[in-house]
């Protein structure tokens, strides 16, 4: 397998759980979340600060994503309780958590490359030769892992009350549910989600960098409408394989413009950003076609 | 038994759009009563319903649910004992969920969700045997998504899911307006049965007079806020829908045409 190939994949596979988030709250909860730019960072900042410290890689990793999980309380907080709009709370998450990202690490990039990553970590476990030979392994078990977790979680009493609750509030409130609760755990799991994604990216990078969020829900969102696209009125366990699917495809699709220079480097977001405002104009159109009201 | 003491209730208080909707009512719902409420736009029928549910608040008065004080409970609180049914058929369901799994949220009304399996293999069959009856073929159709359902099929449902858990009082907010007249009928037809078998007390809005007067066992008409006819019983089943129409016109209520064609 040629390297581009390779590392589109284990690109692919480290950022689906970033894509499975924007999932959870675009999609579950019906709520475009802008916290995920600012939570994706604190992710990496929070995993490289903790390795530097000396905190062994796979404890980093829990604590990114607990931390993400605390970004998202606070802004279904803000949202919930204090009545702020979702973009608006997400807006507030996203800017507030520049800060606490530039706390965290004390600058606006920490190095990994002389300590030991969970990459290094299951090289070691496999006996492979590079630590980015680890890439596509660690990422197909993460995967397993989150989508394992998540199928389980949605099939429980409160999943189901979360899901009921992003497609009508109405409904779950008349059924004794607080929707406040319901959505303030959905931003929890959705940024513990994209904080996890965002510490094994820093770790496949080998760098946290402060400005490693930007565009990471139009990456994420990106990832779901690919995703999609093969997940028609499918089982839940299939739409999340479809958007790791969706993930792979964009990487794929990234690396092969870039590669014959179609697009420079430095327009990737652009051209992100075009693909995803087309892709879902696209889709709108083709529900008007074909006569599908979605309630 | 429902009672509603003092109710005061303002809109936009202050501001040129001030609205008083409610200046000291005071209603009693009997244990077992199915009171159907009439009245033109504007009356305060929905406005009434909803702060009985909880959906907003009000600046005055008290609410006891079975002696029991529910002034203070939140919506989600008070939902816990009440069946609300909405006039929109969407409202009342999750369209991404399957039918059993709606009714497994309703099932855990009033239950703290915890992190155990959402629905039971035993529960699909008391599911089965519950929708057999309602004639729609929707035991047939268990793991189908709702949002793939009529607008009847979802408010039938609706109705069974707020009757699964029996609750202390049934709140229907004009349920089978959005729907055509058969299927309205099919829908007032399982109320009734609903109501009666589980001895529900039932507060039902309806722009319709005839259904008000031959559905339940006691009519309430409003006018700007105020209750201005309460009967039950014999009086009830004499009244006609021209005396209706004729208080109406009495009161100066203002009469919309769905009312007029009922």
């Amino acid at each position: 397998m040629s390297s581009v190939l390779s590392s589109a994949i284990a690109q692919g596979l480290l950022w689906s759980i970033l894509a499975i988030g924007i999932y959870v709250t675009y999609r579950l909860l019906n709520i475009s979340d802008l916290t995920s730019e600012g939570s994706f960072t604190l992710g990496a900042a929070v995993t490289a600060f903790s390795i530097v410290a000396g905190v062994p890689p796979i404890l980093a990793v829990l604590l990114a994503a607990l931390c993400g999980a605390l970004a998202g309380t606070v802004t279904g907080l803000l949202h919930t309780k204090m009545h702020i709009p979702s973009l608006l709370a997400g807006i507030l998450s996203m800017t507030g958590l520049y800060s606490v990202n530039l706390r965290v690490m004390g600058k606006a990039n920490i190095p990994l490359n002389q300590v030991d990553t969970i990459l290094s970590n299951l090289k070691d476990l496999l006996h492979l030769a590079r630590d980015r030979g680890a890439a596509i392994p660690l990422g197909i078990l993460a995967v397993a892992l989150v989508i394992g977790l998540l199928v389980w979680f949605f099939n429980t009493e409160f999943g189901y009350a979360i899901v009921a609750c992003g497609n009508n509030d109405h409904m779950i409130i008349a059924n004794g549910v607080s929707s406040d609760k319901l959505k303030i755990a959905g931003f929890a799991i959705a940024n513990a989600l994209i904080a996890l994604s965002g510490s094994l990216v820093c770790q496949y990078n080998g760098y946290a960098d402060v400005q490693m969020g930007i565009g990471a829900i139009v990456v994420g969102l990106a990832s779901v409408i690919i995703g999609e696209v093969f997940a028609k009125d499918k089982s839940f366990v299939f739409v999340l394989l479809s958007i790791v699917l969706g993930s792979v495809i964009y990487r794929l699709i990234v690396a092969f413009v870039i590669n014959t220079s179609i697009v420079s480097a430095n327009d990737m977001k652009l051209f992100t950003a075009v693909l995803v405002a087309l892709a879902i104009w696209f889709t709108d159109l083709s529900q008007r076609k074909g006569g599908k009201k979605h309630a | 038994m429902l009672e509603i003491k003092g109710l005061c209730k303002t809109f936009n208080p202050g501001t040129i759009n001030e609205k008083k909707v409610f200046e000291d009512l005071s209603l009693t719902l009997n244990s077992g009563d199915f009171v159907t409420v009439i009245g033109g736009n504007g009356a305060g029928k929905s406005t009434l319903l909803n702060m009985i549910a909880g959906t907003y608040p009000f600046d005055k008065g008290q609410l006891l649910l079975d002696g029991k004080d529910i002034t203070k409970l939140k919506e989600y609180e008070r939902a816990a004992f009440m069946g609300h049914v909405f006039q929109d058929p969407l409202l009342g369901t999750c369209s991404n969920l399957s039918i059993a799994e709606n009714l497994s949220i309703a099932r855990r009304k009033g239950k703290r969700r915890t992190l155990r399996r959402g629905i039971t293999e035993a529960e699909r069959e008391e599911y089965r045997a519950l929708l057999a009856p309602l004639g729609l073929g929707l035991e047939e159709r268990l793991t189908e998504k709702v949002g793939l359902l009529s607008g009847g099929q979802r408010q039938a449902l609706t109705l069974l899911m707020a009757t699964l858990v029996r609750p202390q009082l049934l709140l229907l907010d004009e349920h089978t307006a959005a729907l055509d007249p058969k299927t309205a009928q099919i829908v007032l037809d399982l109320t009734n049965e609903l109501v009666q078998r589980d001895q529900l007390t039932t507060l039902m809005i309806t722009h319709n007079m005839r259904d008000a007067l031959k559905t339940g066992n006691r009519l309430i008409m409003m006018s700007e806020g105020k209750i201005i006819l309460d009967i039950n019983g014999e009086a009830k089943k004499q009244a006609t829908v021209s005396d209706l129409l004729a208080l109406f016109e009495q009161n100066n209520a203002s009469l919309d045409d769905k009312m007029l064609l009922g």
